[in-house]
This record gives structure tokens, sequence and C-alpha cells, in this order.
């Protein structure tokens, strides 16, 4: 018998080949697609309310963007050739498309928006910093320094543009990540047409709960008062996008129960057991359902400030928890049981590994302190106002 | 073969001295002639395997080991026992791979039987479809390979092989599979897992050759590939095939 190993697997099958960090991978890009939607609300569908996040969400999807490729880096076997998939990419493979639809939404998305959006300040701060500051904000300027109210029309329209690029870009982003998994027809864990439109949803689940969280963290870090108009209409939207995500994925499972083929008994019982404590405890009940009724409460009863601001923050806690769960069983699940529906496996991640548990820390941590920096460096905010939008 | 600009001027050198000599290409680039005119077109490759005729003995798991210096604890060819009770599940046991062939049964009264497997060189191969960077290919011969010097590593194929043939290689940190002894059968050989089979179980053959028994194996018998709803277009076929084998 080999250690971890129940009933019968291929004997290739013993030791798993996507771990921890090809976890984070659609959960740091579901991130980044999510906080850009978040964005585009008020950008594309007029959304006033949420006009304190909108600078909050692009700068939060630029830095989770920028780490996205590291965990798969960092995954591969030979790192040093990963330039192949840009120079000669093989047109049959779903993650070939990868680097290009990477490389679209950061340069011609994410990148143009950010700089339109904050042209008028970088030419203001360009002109009233010093030293190495001037520097930076000169070259951010990229050369152009005309703000004037005609240039801004202009700005503001392409900006509109891109924006309206950038939704079925994000779409784009995420539901390519859920078709990698969906279109395995080795594997019915991932095999599913509903595998991109799920991995959507639960992308914007989770980036709309990051921004939330952040925007609730830098308001105290800065002794900002909160737009608590703001916070209600994200945490409705956080609500009703986890409404669908929830009813996706539940009617994945009941199609999957109902239908009971070849493979049900075996995933039925990984549920029951491998997956209990992650996907049944961690994702559904703490993860999904909990988060909803906090959110679904704020939504018939009106509870007081301080309440609201303790349960939408508790709710997107848990909702990022439970997205990270949700990736976990999809990544992991997908790779307990054996292709001969005879057995299962065991993972269990190294601690300083290449793929280990700090690797993955650290890779987790590094969006958060890239958002610091550029909060720092492009301020969403007037400093001392309430959180208003810096006019330009 | 790697070509630096220095070969190449060597070569081209070499080329313009020789050419009116008659000298053949083969002769100029320095490469030893091979036995026999060896054209990939004339092939299509694959296996059939004959359940009843295996004994379990994992010769061929011993022979393809050493033959392609696979690593400790991963499997280009393993074998299967299968022991089946009417009603239940099958029991299916391969340790190490049968590299050392089966324990004996603790069970006599059920229908037990061996299946030795390995890649199924699939002409619509699903590992094929997904490499980013064309890394696994089918050859023109019909032999699913892996340029070892172009794979990522990143195992997206591992998850699409639905039987299982795939690793990733640990010293290489590239995906290593079966070649159907490529190094073996483009000489006239065949490969080392056929060659050491005592019973003449698994066989080697080629589509493309008009004379080749499997033609008259495949009339004759009721065969059968491994998961045929993958649609892979697998081409190793298995005389018998039971149903509870996965």
């Amino acid at each position: 018998m080999i250690p971890g190993v129940d009933g019968f697997i291929y004997p290739n099958e013993v030791e798993l080949q996507w771990g921890l960090l090809v976890v984070l991978y659609p959960y740091i890009t579901g991130l980044v697609a999510g906080a850009f939607i978040l964005a585009s609300l008020e950008r594309v569908f007029k959304v006033e309310a949420v006009r304190p996040t909108y600078r909050l969400a692009l700068l939060t999807a630029l830095a989770f963007l920028l780490v996205a490729p590291l965990p798969l880096q960092l995954h591969l076997g030979h790192p040093e050739r990963s330039l192949e998939m840009y120079l000669t990419p093989h047109r049959s493979s779903a993650m070939a498309m990868f680097g290009f639809v990477y490389l679209w939404y950061l340069m011609v998305v994410l990148l143009l928006e950010i700089w339109l959006e904050y042209r008028a300040d970088i030419v203001r701060l360009a002109q009233t910093t010093t030293g190495w500051q001037r520097l930076v904000y000169k070259l951010l300027t990229l050369g152009s320094e005309n703000v004037s109210p005609e240039a801004r029309r202009i700005d503001d329209k392409v900006s509109y543009v891109v924006t309206v690029i950038g939704i079925p870009s994000a779409f784009l982003l995420h539901g390519y990540v859920g078709f990698i998994f969906g279109s395995i027809k080795a594997n019915p864990w991932w095999s599913s047409p509903l595998m991109p439109i799920v991995f959507l949803f639960s992308a914007m689940v989770s980036g709309i709960a990051a921004v939330l969280v952040l925007y609730m963290a830098f308001m105290k870090i800065k002794k900002m008062p909160l737009d608590m108009g703001c916070l209600d209409t994200i945490a409705k939207y956080l609500f009703y996008t986890f409404v669908i995500d929830f009813s996706l994925e539940m009617l994945d499972l009941v199609q999957r129960t109902y239908e009971a083929d070849e493979s049900f008994r075996t995933l039925d019982f990984m549920v029951h057991t491998r997956l209990w404590g992650s996907q049944v405890i961690l994702q559904i009940c703490v993860g999904t359902l909990l988060p909803l009724v906090l959110l679904a409460a704020n939504q018939l009863w009106r509870f007081s400030v301080s309440r609201r601001k303790a349960m939408y923050l508790a709710a997107s806690l848990l909702t990022m928890m439970g997205i990270f769960a949700m990736r976990w069983n999809v990544v992991i699940g997908g790779q307990l049981f054996s292709k001969s529906f005879l057995g299962y496996t065991t993972y269990k991640v190294g601690f300083a590994a290449r793929e280990g548990l700090l690797s993955a820390i650290g890779l987790m941590a590094l969006p958060f302190i890239i958002v610091v920096v550029l909060v720092k460096l492009l301020p969403p905010w007037a400093e001392g106002k309430p959180s208003e939008n810096v006019v330009g | 073969m790697d070509l630096s600009r220095r070969d190449i001027f060597k070569i081209g050198g070499k080329l313009l001295l020789l050419a009116s000599a008659g000298a053949t290409l083969d002769e100029i680039l320095g490469a030893a002639p091979p036995s026999e005119a060896y054209r990939m077109a004339d092939h299509w490759w694959g296996m059939i395997i004959d359940i009843d005729k295996c004994i379990g003995c994992g010769s061929c798991v011993r022979a393809c080991a050493q033959e392609n210096q696979v690593p400790a604890g991963f499997f280009r060819t393993w074998v299967e026992r299968y022991q089946v009770e009417e009603g239940k599940q099958p029991l299916v046991d391969s340790p190490n791979g049968a590299m050392d062939g089966f324990p004996p049964s603790k069970r006599t009264d059920l229908k037990s039987f061996f299946v030795p497997k390995l890649c199924n060189q699939c002409a619509s191969s699903p590992c094929v479809q997904v490499c980013p960077v064309g890394a696994t290919f089918v050859s023109p011969d019909g032999v699913v390979l892996v340029d070892e010097t172009y794979c990522l590593g990143c195992r997206y194929c591992v998850q699409a092989c639905p039987y299982g043939c795939r690793y990733l290689h640990p010293q290489k940190r590239t995906v290593d599979k079966c070649t159907l002894c490529y190094h073996r059968i483009t000489k006239g050989l065949t490969t080392a897992c056929c060659e050491n089979c005592p019973t003449g179980a698994r066989q080697l053959v080629d589509f493309k050759n008009p004379k080749d028994p499997v033609h008259e194996f495949l009339r004759n018998n009721k065969v059968e590939v491994l998961k045929p709803y993958m649609a892979t277009q697998a081409k190793v076929y298995y005389k018998d095939l039971d149903g509870a084998v996965r």
C-alpha cells in the first residue's frame, strides 16, 4: 500500500501535478476580473454610489494582475521556457492563449484606463512635487501635459470606450481560466460547460468583496470617513452576484447528482470524505451561506451604521475565504480521485518548498503590498476630505 | 541535431568540396547511415494486447524501465490485476506497477485477469491538443512524443490524459511518457516490452503495413480500446476486454 492512497489509482497518479500555486492562479485572476467589473459599474453603468471605490478598484485589479502570472511561473518545471508560449503558441491549446489574454488585459485595458483616469492628477503632481517623485510623475505623463477641458473630454470618451471593451475582456480573462478546467474531458470533476460561467461569477463575487475590504481598511488607516451609501451599494451588488454564483454552483451539483453518471459515486464519496471540510464546511456553509445570510439581512432590515460595517466586513472576508476554498476544491479536488474511478490519493502542502505554503503566502501578500504602493503613488481620494475622488 | 553557426560554415565548406565527388548528405553531415531507410510516412504504429495471454509476470515493466531509464515510482507501462465479483466494484491492484509481478491472490472464487497498460498513442490525442507550446505531438508515423528540450513542465497534458500515462520526470522537470520505444522501432526492432513478453501478449503493429498480422487479428477478434467514449482514436487494441477495466 502506498501511504495516502485508498483503493486503486493508476500508478502515475499518486502525486498531484497541480498544487497550491495553481489554486492561487484562478483566485488571483478572479480578484482582478471582479475588481474591474466593480469599477465598470460606475464608469459604464453609471452607478454613482460606488464612485469612491472606482479608482481603488482599478488599482486593486492592477496589483493582482501584476502578480497573476507569478504562481504559474513558479509552478513550471522549466520557467525559463515560458516565453515560448508567446513565441510559438500552440493554437489548439487553451493555456497558450493565457499570455495573449493577459497582455491584452494589462496593456490595452487596465493600464490605459488607469492612465486616462489619473492623467490630470499625474500632470498636477509632476508640477507640484520635487525630487525623484517629480521624475516618476514626469515619466508617467508619457510626455503629454495637456489637461485642458477639451483634452480631458477626449480622455473621458476614450476611457469610456476602454471600459466598454474592458468588460468583455474581464469576462474573457476569467471565463477563459474556467475553460482551462472545463474543457478537460478526461476529468469529470472539471469537465462542464458551466465552469467558465461559474468561474466568472465567483470572480466577480471575490473581487467585489476584496475591494470592499480594501476600501474599509484604507479609510481606517487614513482616518477618513466611510461613505455608507457606497458601502451599502457594493454590499447589495455583492449579494446579487453571490446569489447568481451560488445558484449556478448548485445547478451544477443538482445536475451531477440527478444524472449520476459513472463518475458520480466516486465524486460523491470524495465530497463526503476528503473534501468535506474544504467544500461542505468552508466553501458552502462558512464561505457562502453565512455571508449570504449577513448580506440578505441587510436587504431586509436596516441596521445601525456600526453594525452594518461589521456585517459587511465579516461577509466580505468570509466570501473571500469561501471563493478561495472553491478554487481549492476545483483544482485539488479534481486530482484527488483516480481517473479509474476506483481510488483516491492525498495532497499534502509542503511548507518551505518551491510550491509550498510559504511561497503561497508571499504571493498572496504581494498584491496587497503593491496596492499600498499604488495608492501612495496614485491617491484614489483627496486626502483629508470625505471619501471622494480627486477632481482632476 | 543542434547546429552552431560554426558547424553550418564547416558543413557548407564540406558541401562545396564534396558535392562534385557525389557524396551523400549523410556522409557530409557525418551521421552514420541507417541500417535501412526508414520513412515515417510508411508507418502507423500501434499495439495489440491479448489479455488472456498476459500472466502478470511484469517482464514488460522491468524491460521498459531498464530500456528507457524510467525513474523509480513512475511508469511508462504497467500491469493491472482485476478481480471481479458479480455485482460488485472490481478489486484492482498494481503493486509498484507490477514491476515484480503480483503476490498470490487471496481469493480464488473471482474472475481474475491481467491488463497491461501503456500510452494508447491516440491519433486524436487530448494531451497533444492542450500543450501550450506544441512540445508534445503525434509523429507522422503515429507515435505521441514529447520534445524534452521544449516542454515547459506545466503538466496540462498530464491532466488531459484520460489513461494516467504521463508523469513529470523528477530530474528533467519535463513530462515523460511511453515513446513506443521510438529509438528501437525506427531501426526495425520491436519495443522492449513486446520483446520481453514471454507469452506474446503484447505485439507492436504497423497499421500501414499490409502484411502486418494486425489486419487479420482485427478481422478475427472482438477488440476494444480503453475508454472508447473519450473518442481519442486510441491505437492500442485489447482482445476480449472486460467491461470492468478502467
